[in-house]
């Protein structure tokens, strides 16, 4: 064992030694000549919430903090997974403990082992009401053992089902079997977090030069709303392999001047502001790009007992779906490569076979005239027109596709329809209490299967704002959890969707992002764009 | 003197406590709170999140530990968002950046701006005027939200002269554009305040009086016409200057400097109360200082004003 450490110091050191020069050398894989200033530059909508990894709520932030710190797996350019700080893991026969094995070589920044403990402690601390995460229920998604009446305050965080075996074996409970579990370890609510630094410095841990993080980087500076900056973690177990020196991010609240300076250089990637996708790409051919992105885009009726009776129809329901010219909106409205969506599920999650549910098959002609004749079945004429209000919350973007969409009721089934928009917070205090009629709803997967899209419709789902209830939905749903198989669940629930209507999907997700043609490797095939710096590289010009 | 302005400070103190009850009140008034969200949490979570920040006291207890928090330890309380930090935090690297740009701006806007006010006033109906009158209106027309995005497309993408953006500890390159965006239409404001009241004192008796004395145009201007002239302006420089060494959003959304105007907005729309409340605080406390700095000033320009 002795002889083996010593072994393995030496070609970590040796491998260490030569890291740095990589700068003037070849990709070791693809024999591409590197750049020489390995910076990656990229822009943030907003200054991250938190860099404390069971802190941390928004999507920049975690992507900040997937660079500093590392879980038990992470995930390939595809979206599966590869050993993080787990080299693997092992399934009880009843499905609900995990045993992981982790690395030997995996340090913090400050040189110590990665432990087993220090994934105890994070996940107790996820847990705990004192922490008061508000990715608390993360942890209950995950379903560990106990997890709830920790949250509740009715049992300790110790009583958790995770425990250290050893230093480098995990063991995990569950309350019940969960196929996708080990999935659900990419998230950074399960990174693993330093106990030392924490009692050390309590809220302050997380400033530079407080810091002890695990991944391939560490925070070396931090200017609220400006910019933060990621240098290499020399104690990175993989850091030999590691080929991007620098992570800078940039907050720039507007993104046309994101843009802007994106076209003066200073930044390597950002977002494309919508409608400006086709200019660019004839434009910089080599650096707009569009690729799926594990989000829906619909607009769901309130079918609770505050919602019109007109709605509780389902031929209305229908015919609006129907009329709609998705088409239209993604490739005249939002022109950024998105996917007319039929089914709430996007295609691009893993596993999901899409349905072909029947209103898909149909082309937009025999749809508008389904859609007259369910209306006029309904009662509803141009003498007797429906009238509705709908509600967005304030965006150009989502401005746009209601007009486009309301045009389109309007022409084809005369309906008329009052626009109302409002801002985020009064929007979602509005929507969540049901006072509304007809309202834009968007949702991102949390991991890459379905149930995360689905689970929504389900009765007792806290995101359900329409308050749709289908008891079929919801067993079909209970019981995907533990099948080996979900997907005839997944087909039947989105065909019933289909059939009821109780959601109008519109479209589906692209990232749309200029991102400088010498920077590569981007997993533009990870659906839910779980992106690791220490897989980029830059190339000379 | 002495007297009044200890009156003024005195009486400062009740403002701020109506200022901070009022604000504090119409906040918690706005529709959702800093923790709804998208995928509203769920019933424990939020509980243990409100009982970590005291939202779960009734709002009257709410603003007597808020205030108590200040007046004991001059705290500001926690950010809801920007869970790494406290308001204090926020505000320490904020507010720096901001005033920075800020009173940078007020000095080229009120030197740029008097000057352009007086040669338009001497030098009435000549080019000079229909200069200064064409630049000051240009400016005044011009937003800074247009302005910025034009300032960037010419100096960073067309000459690549200056970033386009960021704070970098205050280097002169990226303070440029911010100030020029910032200021325009300030100066121009005092360049027309100058100018018309400037050209009313030179018509004055006791100008007359001075030219008939035969004294040189340039002695007249600088110790009889200017002080006067100056007035109006000096009571439109009081809230001048604190909407500006307090921020612009623009200037911020545009330049991402860093400063506070985007996290006091952003802060209102994230239901962020600590953050917003401690910003409203301190634009308060500065407003009020410096409508006693312009009241001093009058004393000090105008012998008929007297405390």
């Amino acid at each position: 064992m002795l002889n083996k450490n010593i072994f393995l110091s030496t070609v970590v050191g040796a491998a260490l030694l030569s890291a740095p020069s990589f700068a003037a050398k070849m990709h070791p894989e693809t024999g591409e000549k590197l750049a020489d200033d390995q910076t990656f530059t990229y822009r943030l909508l907003d200054e991250h919430s938190s860099v404390d990894p069971q802190i941390v709520e928004d999507v920049s932030g975690s992507e900040v903090v997937r660079n500093l710190f590392e879980g038990l797996y992470n995930q390939d350019n595809y979206g599966n997974l590869v050993p993080g700080v787990a080299l693997s893991h092992e399934v009880s026969a009843d499905k609900q403990t995990y045993t992981f094995k982790l690395r030997q070589d995996a340090k913090w920044s400050d040189g110590k082992p990665v432990t087993a403990g220090d994934f105890v402690f994070a996940w107790q601390r996820a847990s705990d009401p004192k922490t008061a995460s508000p990715y608390a229920w993360y942890v209950e998604l995950m379903s560990l053992e106990n997890a709830k009446a920790i949250i509740d305050g009715e049992k300790t965080p110790s009583e958790l089902g995770v425990k250290a075996i050893d230093d480098h074996t995990l063991e995990v409970k569950l309350s019940v079997p969960l196929p996708y579990f080990p999935l659900m370890t990419t998230h950074s609510t399960t990174f693993p977090s330093p106990k030392w630094a924490i009692d050390a410095h309590g809220a302050d841990w997380t400033k530079p030069g407080n810091i002890v993080s695990n991944g391939a980087y560490v925070l070396s500076e931090h200017k609220p709303q400006e910019q933060a900056v990621l240098v290499r973690n020399e104690n990175y177990w993989d850091n030999a392999n590691t080929i991007i020196d620098k992570v800078v991010t940039l907050v720039i609240n507007d993104e046309n001047v994101a843009l802007t300076r994106y076209k003066a250089g200073e930044l390597d990637r950002t977002e494309v502001p919508a409608g400006q996708y086709p200019s660019l790409k004839e434009q910089y051919p080599d650096q707009a790009i569009a690729f799926p992105r594990l989000c829906n885009y619909y607009y769901t009726f309130n079918l609770s007992d505050s919602g019109p009776e007109f709605f509780k129809d389902v031929r209305v329901r229908k015919a609006l779906a129907y009329s709609l010219d998705r088409n239209v909106i993604t490739e005249r409205v939002l022109q950024g490569g998105q996917f007319p969506a039929y089914t709430f599920t996007p295609a691009v999650t893993a596993g999901f076979e899409v349905p072909g549910v029947e209103y898909a098959g149909l082309s937009q002609k025999e749809r508008d005239a389904k859609a007259m004749e369910l209306m006029a079945e309904a009662g509803y004429s141009k003498d007797n027109p429906l009238k509705f209000n709908l509600v967005y919350n304030t965006s150009e973007g989502h401005k746009k596709i209601a007009i486009a969409m309301t045009q389109m009721w309007k022409q084809k089934l005369g309906v008329e329809v009052t626009m109302n928009n409002m801002e985020w917070k009064t929007f979602l205090n509005e929507r969540g209490n049901q006072n509304f009629e007809l309202a834009r709803g968007a949702w991102c997967g949390d991991y890459n299967e379905a149930s995360t899209f689905l689970d929504l419709l389900t009765t007792a789902s806290g995101y359900n704002d329409g308050k749709y209830s289908n008891a079929e939905v919801d067993q079909l749903m209970a019981d995907a959890k533990t099948a080996d198989n979900a997907q005839p669940n997944y087909t039947r629930v989105e065909e019933i969707v289909a059939g009821e209507m109780p959601v109008i999907p519109i479209y589906h997700y692209t990232n749309v992002y200029m991102m400088d043609a010498n920077l590569k490797n981007w997993p533009v095939e990870n659906a839910e764009q779980n992106w690791y710096a220490k897989n980029l590289y830059k190339v000379a010009d | 003197m002495l007297g009044y302005i200890f009156r003024r400070l005195a009486i400062s103190i009740p403002t701020l406590l109506v200022l901070i009850v009022l604000s504090f009140v119409l906040m918690h008034a706005a529709p959702g709170g800093p923790f709804t969200s998208e995928r509203p949490l769920p019933p424990e979570v939020l509980a243990n999140i409100e009982a970590k920040y005291g939202l779960d006291k009734p709002l009257i207890a709410q603003i007597f530990n808020y205030i108590g928090g200040i007046v004991t330890s001059f705290d500001f309380g926690p950010s809801f968002k920007y869970k790494d930090r406290s308001v204090n935090d926020i505000i320490a690297s904020g507010f720096p950046i901001t005033l920075t740009y800020g009173f940078l701006s007020f000095i080229v806007a009120f030197v740029v701006g008097c000057a352009l006010g007086v040669a338009a006033a001497l030098k009435k109906n000549s080019w000079l005027d229909y200069f200064a009158v064409g630049i000051s209106i240009g400016a005044q027309v011009l937003p800074n939200f247009v302005m910025a995005p034009i300032l960037v497309i010419i100096f960073t993408l067309w000459l690549g002269w200056l970033p386009g953006g960021g704070w970098n500890n205050g280097h002169w390159a990226n303070i440029i554009m911010p100030v020029i965006a910032l200021s325009t239409s300030y100066m121009a404001s005092i360049a027309r305040l100058t100018r018309s009241s400037m050209l009313e004192v030179m018509n004055t008796n006791f100008i007359r009086t001075a030219q008939a004395k035969g004294l040189p145009a340039h002695v007249i201007v600088r110790k009889h016409a200017l002080k006067p002239a100056l007035l109006p302006v000096i009571s439109y420089l009081g809230p001048t200057f604190v909407a500006m060494i307090t921020g612009s959003v623009i200037v911020d959304v545009y330049f991402s400097t860093g400063g506070i105007g985007q996290a006091y907005v952003n802060s209102a729309l994230t239901r962020d109360y600590a953050v917003m409340m401690g910003i409203t605080i301190l634009i308060g406390a500065l407003t009020i200082l410096f409508n006693l700095v312009v009241d001093i000033l009058y004393a000090w320009i105008d012998p008929k004003i007297r405390y």
